[in-house]
């Protein structure tokens, strides 16, 4: 059997590996994926491209203007003039944000009295909207606490007390706070599930689209060493990812890996199981690539969205949080990121590894069994 | 190029799309399904994040602080934890993003005496996303109370009622209600496209090469041209019934309004599409190999539609370098345009040199496709 599997691999391996190109795709494209989740994929929001109608244009007016170019959010794109111009800078998306102060803004604020501050938004993009208002109400608390300080000093000859209550904030696991460290890490079990899923199915269905299974069903080799020689190789170019999107990340970006690597590698074998079962599935339902290929994306797209790696589970709905259990990338995101920022081992970790092995189980004998049926 | 050669080269490609119903049933059920996922279950807004307490304190003041965050609708109170230990392992174990707020012992102390009560916030930073915006929601909560409890000085050393200095009056034009679904829908309907195109198209060509079929038509007078434009017509069709089934989701199920034409937005799909399918087409041309077309057609297409296009992430938070390459991304366009028609309601004065660029990206991806095929060929 030994020997049988051994011929059966090196075909594979030389089949997969005998275009440059194809070698070059295996390495460059989780490079490439990597590279963009650990640039593009951030959602927090700075530089706001913000316009400013000052009608006043007096000490207090730019005052209050560099306080929200001060705070970093705000980046000021465009200084206009006239109505025309707002409604034009929203229209063309120029700017999404405006704003406005007006004549009289400086003398009110002098007087005491209070001052209108108009800020106009663009709200096609609801969540930069909504974190706009969120930091425009800091800046202008920020604002009024010091303009009242200055009055109640006035007034009184005396300077009011500190802020009654302050808030000290720690962020534990990722103290800065980078969203890189948190994404870069999971796109490892994004790159393993393609790779196994769609590459195993496809490379299985080739042999049934050209005709050359019959070939393969002819010789001694069992279906056992066929399954095996199929999984294998791509099990291998999934370890390999781990290895070198692990390498990137934490040699490039700096991703902080506090737990044990080993742990991460185990873990790989035990979610590829799962994958390479589905993958195993999908071949045996599918007659050509590309029915291979569609199937394994209609598996693959709910099952990356509903796992936890851009959007939390925490905000699904209950319904829709239930079927996430099925979902092995969710077992293995919690995995990674466990090892990566919470340097976690077993003892935290065994649920996750546990659905690991039984879903991988379950799923792997399901496929098998098909299969049986199929080459048959 | 003759018509009726084309013709039967498109009819040919048909009968390969009929005769596999789920190949066709994917391609019009993938994107019913990303638009549902999307509509409904997938949100980046944060609420109900648990928030363990441990109250030093115990004292009238501090309960009122805890009742502060009880009444904000962002944070689930979990009382009675003891212990930074205790607050460890909670964090540790937990999936899903935490935070703990620690009051001191001497917190209404420091309160009565006039002097400022530091408490203290710790939150699970591994989703820095969600736990930054929830610390923010928090900061919210105590600089609210800790203003209030100001004015109250303020209104006693002056012997008036004070208000804030500043009045902030903020309106949000388009998309008044700030609902997430109508920024998201028009958007995913670009890269739907584009994921739909890549995986029709990607394996068209090469599969032809691979199961040997490609000889066979080189042996017929078909030509370069006609064989491109025959089997990209039928896909086509599939795109834009996928538009069809996009737009009316959009508009009877999610309810997102259309302000714009609604010809222009189809005109303006068309274009796109033609310029992602030929794109997909180009690929699989090159490749000869289906897996290696599907590789790269995922890795051109449908990634940067969906992380460079501004789809969901900001494309002015990206390092300067990756700005620039998101304007070779045709999705980019698609979605500016698609948003500005659905929500803005612009005429063609403010998106044509959009349209222009999704047009010149047809042009280019067609014409390399028609050149390279037919060397090809040769």
């Amino acid at each position: 059997m030994w020997e049988r599997l051994r011929h059966m691999l090196r075909k594979e391996f030389i089949q997969i590996l005998r275009d440059p190109r194809m070698r070059a795709v295996i390495i460059v494209v989780p490079i490439v994926q990597v590279l963009i989740f650990g640039y593009a994929v951030t959602t927090d929001v700075r530089n706001i491209h913000t316009a400013v109608y000052d009608l006043d244009n007096t000490p207090q007016s730019r005052d209050l203007i560099d306080r929200f170019v001060g705070s970093g959010y705000f980046q000021v794109v465009a200084w206009i003039h006239s109505e025309a111009q707002v409604r034009d800078a929203l229209d063309r998306g120029t700017a999404k944000a405006v704003l406005r102060l007006n004549r009289g803004f400086g003398d009110a604020i002098a007087a005491g009295r209070r001052a209108p501050l108009q800020i106009l938004l663009d709200g096609t993009d609801s969540n930069t909207a909504s974190l706009v208002l969120k930091y425009a109400a800091q800046i202008t608390a920020d604002y009024d606490e010091r303009v009242l300080t200055k009055e109640v000093l006035l007034r009184t000859g005396q300077p009011p007390p500190p802020p009654p209550v302050v808030l000290s904030e720690r962020a534990w696991f990722n103290p800065n706070l980078e969203s890189r460290d948190y994404f870069v890490p999971g796109v490892i079990a994004l790159l393993v599930m393609v790779v196994s899923i769609l590459l195993s199915s496809m490379a299985i269905v080739r042999e049934k689209e050209i005709g050359t299974i019959e070939q393969i069903m002819v010789t001694p080799m069992g279906r056992l060493e066929f399954i095996l020689g199929k999984t294998i190789p791509f099990a291998l170019i999934g370890f390999l990812d781990v290895l070198l999107i692990s390498l990137v990340a934490v040699f490039w970006f700096h991703v902080p890996i506090h737990g044990n690597p080993l742990l991460l590698f185990s873990c790989t074998g035990l979610f590829l199981m799962s994958t390479l079962g589905v993958g195993l599935f999908i071949s045996t339902v599918s007659r050509t690539q590309q029915q291979a290929m569609m199937t394994a994306f209609f598996f693959m797209q709910p099952a990356i969205l509903l796992s936890g790696f851009i959007y939390p589970i925490a905000n699904m709905p209950v319904v829709v949080q239930w079927f996430t259990y099925l979902n092995p990338l969710r077992y293995f995101l919690v995995i990674i990121r466990g090892v990566f920022l919470k340097g976690v081992g077993i003892p935290v970790l065994w649920p996750q590894m546990a659905a690991l092995a039984l879903l991988g189980t379950a799923l792997l004998l399901l496929a098998s069994s098909r299969f049986r049926k199929t080459l048959a | 190029m003759k018509l009726r050669r084309t013709l039967a080269v498109a009819r040919k490609e048909t009968l390969h799309v009929l005769r596999d119903p789920r190949a066709l049933g994917i391609s019009i059920a993938l994107p019913l399904l990303l638009l549902l996922l999307f509509g409904y279950a997938l949100t980046l807004d944060v609420d109900h994040v648990p928030l363990l307490v441990w109250d030093q304190s115990n004292t009238p003041q501090s309960r009122e602080l805890v009742s502060r965050f009880a009444g904000s609708r962002y944070f689930d109170v979990e009382p009675g934890v003891s212990g930074y230990g205790a607050i460890d392992r909670a964090l540790l174990r937990r999936t899903t993003t935490t935070l703990a707020l620690v009051i001191p012992a001497d917190y209404a102390r420091w309160l009565d005496s006039g002097r400022s009560a530091a408490v203290q916030l710790i939150a699970d930073g591994s989703d820095a996303n969600t736990a930054s915006i929830a610390m923010g929601y928090a900061e919210t909560v105590v600089q609210g109370f800790s203003q209030q409890l100001r004015l109250t000085f303020a209104q006693r050393a002056m012997g008036r009622t004070v208000e804030p200095p500043l009045e902030v009056r903020a309106r949000v034009w388009f998309n008044t209600e700030m609902e997430s679904k109508n920024f998201i829908v028009p958007g995913l309907i670009a890269v739907i496209m584009m994921l739909i195109a890549a995986l029709l198209t990607s394996l068209t060509v090469s599969r032809e090469w691979e199961t040997g079929t490609m000889e066979q038509l080189i042996a017929t007078p078909v030509k370069g041209s006609e064989l491109v434009i025959g089997k990209l017509a039928p896909y086509f069709a599939v795109g834009m019934l996928d538009m069809v089934l996009s737009v009316s989701a959009g508009r009877f199920l999610f309810g997102v309004p259309l302000r714009g034409s609604v010809f222009l937005v189809f005109v303006m799909a068309a274009i796109y599409l033609l310029g992602a399918l030929s794109l997909g087409m180009l690929i699989s041309i090159l490749a000869k190999n289906q897996l290696l077309a599907n590789q790269v057609a995922v890795t051109a297409t449908f990634l940067p539609a969906y992380l460079l296009s501004g789809f969901m992430f900001d494309i002015s938070n990206m390092p300067k370098a990756l700005q620039l390459v998101t304007y070779l991304v045709p999705a980019r366009y698609c979605i500016f345009l698609l948003r500005s028609l659905y929500l803005k309601g612009v005429g063609p004065s403010m998106l044509w040199s959009e349209g222009v660029f999704l047009l010149a990206f047809a042009a280019l991806m067609l014409g390399l496709c028609l050149i390279l095929f037919q060397k090809k060929l040769a």
